[in-house]
């Protein structure tokens, strides 16, 4: 490391807020895609605001990458330091600056952890929608970077539809107020622009997020079915007949058996699939909604249609739809985790294909998804080993999100592209899309140190699909549900 | 030749020669924001519904298809935009919807334009066709430039289609207007709508029958016309036919009330408010910042004031670098926004 630089950095921090020894570096190597690690020049920790603006001035003065950091738990490797970089953690960002019951919004940092949120205002019968899984450690900010979703994405939108303002350091350490506490601010959309930028744009160092009132009631029908098609079918029937669920979730056969064996959540093992339904709201709507909904499931063909009976069973099958990743962990030794969005129209027909491709391919999948808004999670089991099998499973996975794009999806639908789907980004954009996107960049960040080289491919890498790959069973951080 | 082969002509000739473009779709808005004085870009003959599937919940038509054939399309599926974008005029086009960015009464509840919007097929000031999110409600490839093209009164690109999320109509809706002093707490309650102007209050709620009947049960008041929306949104009630100029006040909605002398008509449970008077911009606008909000001259102005609330220089810096990544020969409604973008 250039000694001015490092002397420079140690100006602008405390000591205990700067990390450069190897044993201090290695726990950053990664973050929730264990599968690509670094270890970056330095890890900086800065704890207030001047400190984080020193840091980026330092780093640009010296020609030097940041990546920023929140919690470390995403999935597409945004948070994969580089050689020649430091790594900006905003961890020590971590208080809940206000609490605006009337207005219904939260001023918080961004090291705050998403459901910490929720639970500061859950004495106001507040929270905050969002969800991700990993929703008990992922923090806020790197929410705001991924423009995080979750199950409740149908009705109550993503991590873009939830936020009111950020507070943002550039490169050059300026502070930019983006939106305002009303609903909508003067000039450009910026906020919608910074959400899900994985931290190619800027430093997000304060969040305003919107808070929603908790719906009076929530309740979750489970409903089984003798083939995925019709499963599939049926979504769109509920849909079609004006019903908004608050989630949508379904499972094939080989995810219903593992998370039943993992979590004993009551699911029919026999069950070809599953759809998990939940409806929320108010009691009087909610009772005639799943009236309503157990007409349409019976008439799309389910083989049993079951309303959790209390509180307990509604919470136990939601904990076998979050434990299906693990539970599916249990089963191979390997498996790719897909994060593919399609039109739902074609649910059928995909799931479908993806059928004939494991037949294809000799590789089990196993489909657990937001059936809602068409987000798939295709896991395709394989032991990396056995000779090919690995090699089998990429191709797979390969035309799965090819698929996706072929019929008007996308690539990720909530995991990012960070340094996991360049190759598949690429397939998705035109080199002029790349290039509008490397424009904006530039507007941003002219000298390009901000998280350089993620998010979106350069013109000259070449296509080839992305995927998520877990070895021996074990995602990055185990204890969370990932779903 | 086909119209979009056109309108990519008449882009990179602009381009080439650094002549201005007025981008012009049903004319329907051209009122807001600032004068565009540089030759006409009509777009309105890009016409027609590309993909409408009711149970994807989203529509994708080009830019210049009418807004009431979308709505009407939507209606007889039962399904509806669920901002209510204001039209005012019948030549109102769906690019126009997304280029001015207004949404109506449902927003607090049902979210805005910019919400609904998943993906736009742009013609940028290079002249190039980019395809830029889609027709998913989740998709996190790219950075969001869709949602970055509402409100942006085409200074950025020229809008060829948009897709947008569309939800099913409620079940039932209901109207009740309240006397003055009458001011119930509105937890809890299926709100969708509300009015204050002229000392009443007005509500709508939306939900199943059941649900409205215990609510108007609960709440009380009187029943109302439920034209009273279209009034409000397409500003066709008495409050706005005035000659003094008519800002649009954005607040946060619990913000204390304004004290600025005029008249006004309060929406969006107090995030929206409009306010017909006199008053200096720079008195309005510090009284409002003040509030946490920004306020926009929206009518009644010569078409080269500052219609838009001022942004702090490194703002303003960032909105021209953004500005120049999509339009780097300035050629895109210049002016119409900001004289500097």
């Amino acid at each position: 490391m250039n000694p001015a630089f490092l002397s420079a950095l140690r100006t602008s921090l405390p000591a205990n807020a700067l990390l450069i020894e190897p044993e201090a570096l290695r726990p950053y190597e990664c973050d929730g895609l264990s599968a690509y690690r670094q270890v970056p020049l330095a890890v900086c920790l800065p704890e207030t605001l001047e400190q984080a603006q020193a840091v980026l001035r330092v780093c640009r003065q010296y020609n030097v990458p940041v990546v920023a950091r929140g919690a470390g738990t995403g999935l597409s490797g945004g948070a994969l330091p580089l050689a020649n970089g430091v790594i900006l953690s905003l961890a020590r960002f971590n208080r809940i600056l206000e609490i605006d019951a009337e207005n219904r919004l939260a001023r918080v940092q961004p090291g705050v952890r998403n459901l910490a949120i929720s639970e500061a205002v859950a004495h106001l019968g507040l929270y905050y929608a969002p969800d991700p899984s990993s929703q008990i450690a992922c923090s806020i900010g790197g929410n705001v970077a991924e423009n995080s979703g979750g199950v409740h994405c149908l009705k109550y939108g993503l991590t873009v539809h939830n936020l009111l303002a950020l507070k943002v350091l550039t490169i050059d350490g300026e502070l930019l107020d983006i939106g305002l506490q009303a609903l909508d601010s003067p000039g450009y959309d910026l906020l919608a622009l910074m959400t899900g930028s994985e931290g190619l744009l800027g430093i997000v160092v304060e969040v305003t997020v919107k808070l929603l009132v908790k719906p009076e009631r929530a309740q979750v029908v489970l409903a089984a079915f003798d083939s995925v098609e019709t499963a599939g079918a049926a979504v769109a029937r509920i849909i079609g007949a004006g019903i908004l669920p608050a989630g949508l979730e379904m499972m094939d056969n080989l995810s219903i058996r593992a998370a039943e064996d993992f979590v004993h959540a009551g699911y029919p093992v026999d069950a070809t699939a599953i759809l998990l339904c939940e409806l929320d709201g108010l009691n009087a709507e909610v009772s005639e909604q799943i009236l309503a909904l157990r007409a349409v499931l019976l008439d799309a063909g389910a083989t049993e249609v079951r309303t959790a009976e209390d509180e307990a069973q509604r919470l136990k099958f939601w904990a076998g739809r979050k434990g299906a990743f693990p539970a599916v962990g249990r089963i191979s030794p390997d498996y790719y985790c897909m994060d593919g969005t399609i039109p739902r129209q074609h649910l059928a027909r995909v799931l479908g294909r993806i059928g004939e491709l494991s037949a294809q391919y000799g590789l089990r999948v196993a489909n657990v998804f937001h059936a809602g808004d068409g987000n798939l999670h295709p896991l395709i089991l394989f032991d990396a080993n056995q000779p090919d099998e690995l090699h089998r499973a990429e191709a797979f996975g390969t035309d799965i999100l090819k698929l996706c794009v072929e019929v008007g999806g996308t690539v990720t639908g909530e995991h990012g592209i960070g340094v996991e789907k360049l190759d598949a980004a690429c397939s998705q954009f035109t080199p002029e899309e790349l290039s509008q996107f490397h424009a904006i960049k530039a507007a941003f960040d002219p000298a390009g140190l901000l998280n350089p080289g993620k998010a979106v491919p350069t013109l000259h890498r070449c296509a080839e699909m992305g995927r998520m790959h877990v070895h021996g069973g074990a995602l990055p951080f185990p204890e969370l549900p990932r779903f | 030749m086909s119209l979009e082969t056109e309108l990519i002509d008449r882009v990179k000739q602009a381009a080439s020669r650094r002549a201005p473009l007025c981008i012009v779709g049903g004319g329907s808005k051209a009122f807001y924001g600032r004068a565009c004085t540089s030759d006409r870009l009509e777009v309105s003959g890009h016409r027609g519904i590309v993909a409408y599937e009711p149970t994807e919940l989203v529509i994708s038509a080009r830019a210049g298809t009418p807004l009431a054939e979308i709505e009407a399309a939507l209606a007889a599926n039962n399904q509806m935009l669920p901002f209510e974008p204001p039209h005012f005029s019948e030549h109102a086009t769906f690019g126009g919807m997304v280029a001015a960015g207004l949404s109506g009464p449902r927003r607090p509840w049902g979210g805005s334009v910019r919400d609904a919007v998943l993906g736009v097929k742009l013609l940028n000031g290079r002249g190039d066709v980019l395809r830029l999110g889609g027709q998913v409600m989740k998709n996190v490839a790219g950075y969001d430039v869709s949602r970055l093209m509402v409100g942006a009164l085409g200074t950025l690109g020229v809008l060829l289609e948009v897709s947008v999320k569309v939800l099913p109509r409620p079940a039932c809706e209901r109207t009740l207007v309240f006397d003055p002093g009458v001011d119930k707490p509105l937890s809890g309650m299926p709100v969708s709508a509300s009015l204050q102007v002229d000392g009443r209050r007005y509500l709508r709620l939306s939900a199943s029958s059941r649900c409205i009947e215990m609510a108007a049960d609960q709440l009380g008041g009187e029943p109302a016309d439920a034209a009273i929306w279209t009034a409000a949104r397409e500003q066709t009630l008495p409050f706005f036919r005035t000659a003094l100029p008519l800002w649009r006040i954005s607040l946060p909605a619990a913000a204390p009330a304004l004290n600025l002398p005029g008249s006004e008509l309060i929406e969006w449970a107090g995030a929206q408010r409009w306010l017909a008077g006199e008053l200096p911009a720079q008195a309005i606008r510090q009284r409002v910042a003040v509030l946490g909000g920004h306020a926009t001259l929206f009518r009644g102005h010569a078409g080269a004031a500052a219609v838009f609330h001022p942004l702090p220089p490194a703002m303003l810096a960032l909105h021209q670098r953004v500005k120049q990544a999509l339009d780097p020969h300035g050629i895109f409604n210049p002016g119409r926004l900001y004289p500097e973008l």
